[in-house]
């Protein structure tokens, strides 16, 4: 069974329907690019499997358990599905240390020295180890991104949900995260992520899926899927970013 | 007849501008209290619950003062409850406090941008973890120079208590003036006294205003 298993997914904004039917399931360990237009529903799918977004028909499963909207099941789910943003999304009030010691302390109630420990290791991780005591405005926007890996990290999740982690950064530092997103693969980490970055994905991910108007349209292994793209729409996609 | 020295109105305005002062603080302290509870109701996610505090703010908001003052003296009494000038201006002046401050927070903590709640989320915090962690730290920052431009609402809105019969520092003025029959002396130095007291909070809070905008965030 999939870690992240994802039948007949139906998901509307008012009467615009932005998932038309997705099937998908990703296994642990399977690290996952969703490539696609803006506005094929790429975002919202994410969005979705840790139940930001709620979906009006079909069925998303994490290690077996529904994904629902009930606020305990949801606290139950994030424990075990992380999700970096776009926006990086740090608390801008706290240090990069107590970002990332924030949720282990008071939602599993790891007492404070053992976050802090727990906090300089996933900093360290994400080559951050010296940068503890800044605050998220005195890091660059890469900086920032480590961090806020590192946060999800903390919480020692079974999956990470990555949507456009680098869109918001300068080019020069899009770099610094993919590598250490690429560490993270090579250690076995369950991966999906929502990315522009098609060197990336054909480097490090071991399926890519091209989502079209709401649909799952391609799908298969990075090789495939851009040397062969069997749809004109991906063909057309693809040719777009050259 | 007995003569009045300028000193001795300005003596007499002087203890009864502890009333004011009374007055003002516990309005401010409970109407700051209330306004919280009422602030997490506006911001719920229950429907019901915002809509319960919107009906609250606005009943608040969309009436005058006089009148909530009138109400709270003369309908704790017809109540049966007792009641004094006191407590009914302390009552009335809570619940509008209450409900201007919760407006005004309300307004402080949607100007958290929605990722910081989506990022808290995402950590399995629940609402409540995220609000005293995450959210109102932040809106904090934004809500101190507001706040307390607000207590100098609520020190002017003290004086209608003296319709009320409570003798704060005007009706203090008014029991003056009819001793003293110096009307202009008594009311300029009542009009210096407020002054002293809400023009200090004005320009602090116009001191935090721009030394809180400002760009660094903590």
């Amino acid at each position: 069974m999939p870690l992240i298993a994802i039948e007949g997914l139906h998901k509307r904004f008012g009467s615009n329907e932005v998932l038309k039917g997705i099937d998908l399931g990703i296994e642990a360990g399977e690290v996952v690019a969703i490539i696609g237009k803006s506005g094929s529903g790429k975002s919202t799918l994410l969005r979705c499997m840790n139940g930001l977004e709620a979906y009006q028909a079909g069925k998303i499963t994490v290690e077996g358990t529904p994904v629902t909207q009930d606020e305990t099941d949801l606290r139950h789910l994030r424990l075990r599905v992380g999700m970096i943003f776009q926006q990086f999304n740090l608390f801008p009030h706290l240090t990069a240390g107590r970002n990332v010691m924030l949720a282990p302390m008071i939602v599993k109630g790891t007492a404070e020295a053992e976050a802090r420990t727990i906090a300089a290791k996933v900093l360290e991780r994400v080559g951050l180890g010296q940068k503890f005591d800044a605050f998220p405005d005195q890091l660059s926007g890469g900086q920032q991104q480590r961090v806020a890996i590192a946060r999800a990290l903390a919480m020692e999740p079974r999956a990470l949900l990555c949507d456009e982690i680098t869109s918001a950064l300068d080019p020069e530092l899009v770099n610094e995260v993919l590598q250490v997103v690429k560490g993270l693969a090579q250690d076995g980490m369950t991966l999906a992520m929502v990315t522009h970055e098609m060197r990336f994905a054909r480097d490090v991910c071991d399926r890519v899926i091209f989502m079209h108007l709401g649909k799952v349209h391609e799908i298969g292994p990075p090789s495939e899927v851009f040397s062969n793209p069997r749809t004109p729409e991906l063909q057309q996609f693809l040719g777009q970013l050259h | 007849m007995m003569e009045f020295t300028l000193w001795d109105v300005v003596r007499n305005l002087l203890l009864a501008a502890r009333w004011t002062i009374a007055l003002s603080l516990t309005a401010f302290v409970l109407g700051g209290v209330v306004g919280l509870v009422v602030l997490f109701g506006r911001v719920s996610k229950s429907k019901r619950l915002r809509v319960a505090a919107m009906g609250y703010i606005e009943l608040f908001q969309g009436t005058p003062l006089l009148m909530q003052l009138f109400l709270a003296f003369f309908g704790l009494s017809l109540l049966g409850l007792p009641t004094s000038p006191w407590f009914a201006a302390a009552l009335a002046l809570t619940l509008w406090t209450s409900a201007f401050l919760a407006e005004i927070w309300r307004g402080c903590v949607e100007a958290v941008p929605r990722g910081q709640w989506e990022a808290s989320a995402s950590l399995a915090m629940g609402y409540l973890q995220q609000m005293r962690y995450v959210i109102l730290p932040q809106a904090l920052r934004v809500t101190i120079a507001p706040t307390i431009g607000f207590s100098v609402q609520v020190i002017k809105g003290t004086a209608l208590a003296s319709i009320i019969g409570f003798t704060e520092l005007s009706k203090a003025s008014t029991i003056i003036t009819n001793a003293t029959f110096k009307p202009f002396t008594v009311y300029a130095v009542t009009a210096l006294l407020y002054f002293a007291l809400c023009w200090p909070l004005s320009a602090w809070s116009h001191r935090l205003e721009r030394k809180l905008g400002a760009a660094h965030r903590h």
